[in-house]
């Protein structure tokens, strides 16, 4: 077990260097006036503050000069002080939202972790358990319309459903809203009289005691949820039922049966959690998949995300912001991945035997 | 050792009853017997047949987009405007300019005498009958584009890795891990709006970003494959006749190994256009006006709060969108239970 954890973390680093490579990559395609964005704030004027700037911050060195640069900032000789570096956090400026990026990830980054922290749970369980229900009921009236199910939620794209769920549940009579809160939360939320333990409003609105806040942030966010949720629904179901199928057919289930158990235990005790493996391997891409899936569902609901500001930046063609955001999910992911399979050795002996 | 002179005679009961007793067709030959199994298997299910028609619909629409609906002006893919006023115009409003010519169809079906906006307009007066009927043809066009190329890759990468094993394996094999950490969507994105500037708008970037995050899977796949088919020993009398290494990679074992691949990937245009689809929906890529189905819905995120009143810019080139996608995932979910050996036989 120790060693499969620690060939897993050599791992992190290799992943890291990757992911900072590609994203860094791509920043190289950009002139070199455009990338003075990560280091200083005003976009240079005339041509003599242009060549001081390359100059100084070496945009025309070699690639892992810069690289290097990239990752540690530029420190000024005379003054001392540190300019760009991301790993001090400082992903560069944001020209067209006018403030520096991780102000972007600070103030959009909690909205999205509000966000994920309704979703996980019905994310990754209803799934799973319309497909235990589906495998147990094989051909009946449940499992041929899970199975529907499972192909018209693998088509149906986010961005369509999130409109058609804005059509019936908003436009026609506003039971759920899009955006964060309402007009008169945020007087109260900025106004002062709403204490900000967690900066998360939803469970803000619980400490707070203020149901009828965290009723104003549900209704925000049942539709995101549900946009989030409907297509990992889908391949959890297909996943979950034809693993269950053939966990059903194996001889420990029928002896079970055949010591007389209970149906319910047979299913609960002896045949889920072995039908579980699939499923829970598949859960390190869904999380990935989730991060995935804010870009499209935040900006469709207008939600003040991460994910909607790295739509925004781009369709505005804000290159340095958006590989700011990047880089802050890729640490987010490879972070989120190696729990996952950590959690996932502790679970399947044989991945930590191989 | 007495030499048989003659075969042996009697009853050949047993040989005879070994022979197989269904016809083997010149397809079963062609394809051989593993590849013949994946392509009856594809059409022996409801479901999958199902999802051939619909993609049979997609293609003949695509293939007789002029005829369907004539092209105005001198670019088919720009969608033919009614004017320029914001407000989207309902199904059947009467269409005044930039009128296209009437089709032999369109008489008969509607029995209508002046061109109406079947779907109606989106804002802009974009009509979304134009953008569905010739959308077809860029979604064919960049499933196709980049299903190619990012097998092409996919399939490069992987026969490399899995022939020479050791060190290039474990390097080709890391990189593909690092670009599998990151969410396509997501990067696809980035990459597009960074090339954007460099290429213009137009379906480059998108397609060059989708082709850069895309092809891992593949590669993947054909390693795994190529694995198990190197240990054969045609591959090891290949070797022993001293046929170079590249020689026995890709004429002895890639064309054993790289049939499902070639499926699976055929099938990926589905979520290849649903991609595409997303990337134009955030705003990335075709210039706006662009026949092409995300864009269309694009214009209805300027209207939610009135999505009651303008549906149609929601529904009808979503349902299409959906259709698509749908076709090619009952042909994969049937290829999937197919290339599935536990799924043999069962249901």
């Amino acid at each position: 077990m120790t060693n499969y954890i620690i060939r897993r973390l050599l791992l992190v680093p290799v992943l890291l260097i990757g992911v900072t490579l590609i994203i860094f990559g791509m920043l190289q395609l950009l002139g070199p006036v455009e990338r003075s964005a990560l280091y200083v704030t005003d976009f240079p004027k005339n041509e003599k503050q242009i060549e001081g700037i390359i100059k100084k911050y070496g945009l025309e060195d070699p690639f892992f000069q810069q690289y290097w640069r990239w990752l540690t900032g530029v420190t000024d000789p005379v003054t001392g002080e540190r300019d760009g570096g991301i790993i001090y956090g400082d992903f560069g400026y944001s020209r067209t939202a006018s403030q520096e990026v991780i102000g972007i990830i600070q103030n959009r980054f909690l909205h999205t972790v509000d966000l994920a922290l309704w979703t996980v749970f019905p994310y990754l369980s209803v799934g799973i358990w319309m497909g235990v229900k589906a495998a147990v009921n094989q051909n009946k009236f449940f499992d041929q319309a899970a199975r529907v199910y499972s192909i018209i939620g693998t088509s149906l794209p986010a961005f369509v459903f999130g409109l058609l769920l804005l059509m019936l549940l908003y436009a026609n009579n506003q039971w759920f809203l899009p955006g964060k809160m309402s007009d008169w939360v945020s007087q109260l939320v900025y106004s002062g009289e709403f204490k900000q333990y967690t900066k998360l409003l939803s469970i803000d609105a619980l400490l707070n005691l203020r149901f009828d806040i965290f009723w104003d942030a549900m209704r925000h966010m049942i539709m995101p949820i549900l946009s989030l949720s409907y297509i990992s629904w889908a391949t959890y179901v297909r996943v979950t039922r034809s693993s269950m199928l053939e966990t059903l057919r194996m001889d420990y289930v029928t002896t079970a049966r055949a010591k007389g158990l209970k149906e319910k235990d047979v299913i609960n005790k002896h045949a889920r959690p072995n039908a579980m493996l699939p499923v829970v391997t598949m859960m390190g891409s869904s999380i990935v998949g989730l991060l995935g899936g804010v870009v499209i569902t935040e900006t469709v609901f207008n939600y003040p995300g991460i994910g909607k500001a790295a739509a925004e930046a781009a369709s505005q063609l804000d290159v340095v912001t958006i590989l700011g955001l990047a880089i802050f999910t890729g640490f987010i992911l490879i972070i989120s991945n190696l729990v996952v399979d950590i959690l996932y050795a502790f679970i399947d002996p044989r991945v930590r035997l191989s | 050792m007495t030499e048989m002179t003659t075969f042996p005679t009697g009853d050949n009961q047993l040989l005879e009853e070994t022979k197989s007793d269904r016809k083997i067709t010149w397809l079963e030959k062609f394809l051989g017997p593993d590849n013949y199994r994946i392509v009856t298997g594809l059409l022996k299910t409801p479901a999958s047949i199902i999802g051939f028609i619909l993609i049979l619909i997609f293609i003949l629409v695509a293939v007789f987009a002029p005829v369907i609906a004539p092209p105005v002006g001198d670019d088919p893919m720009k969608i033919p405007r009614d004017g320029f006023s914001g407000e989207p115009k309902a199904p059947g409003a009467e269409w005044t300019r930039n009128v296209p010519e009437m089709p032999f169809w369109y008489k008969t079906l509607t029995g209508n005498d002046e061109w109406v906006h079947l779907l109606g307009t989106a804002q802009g007066q974009y009509d979304i009958f134009y953008g569905i009927i010739w959308g077809t043809r860029t979604a064919f066009r960049t499933g196709l584009i980049v299903v190619i190329a990012t097998v092409l890759i996919g399939v490069i990468l992987g026969s490399i890795a899995a022939y020479y094993g050791g060190w290039v394996d474990n390097l080709i094999m890391r990189i593909t891990d690092i670009f599998m950490t990151l969410p396509y969507i997501m990067m696809a994105l980035i990459f597009s709006s960074v090339l954007t500037p460099i290429l213009g708008r137009s379906l480059l970037p998108p397609l060059i970003a989708m082709i850069t995050f895309g092809w891992m899977g593949y590669a993947r796949i054909i390693r795994s494959d190529i694995l198990s088919i190197k240990e054969r020993d045609f591959v090891l009398a290949a070797r022993a006749s001293g046929v170079k290494n590249g020689r026995i990679l890709f004429k002895h074992i890639l064309p054993n190994a790289i049939f499902p691949t070639l499926v699976l990937a055929s099938l990926g245009i589905g979520d290849v256009v649903l991609g595409f689809a997303a990337l134009s929906f955030l705003g990335i890529g075709t210039e706006i006006g662009y026949a092409d189905w995300g864009q269309v819905l694009s214009f209805a995120r300027n209207w939610i709060t009135v999505l009651n009143r303008y549906w149609f810019i929601v529904v009808y080139p979503g349902l299409t969108l959906t259709f698509f996608v749908m076709g090619w995932n009952l042909i994969g979910d049937a290829m999937r239970d197919v290339l599935d050996p536990r799924m043999r036989g069962k249901s």
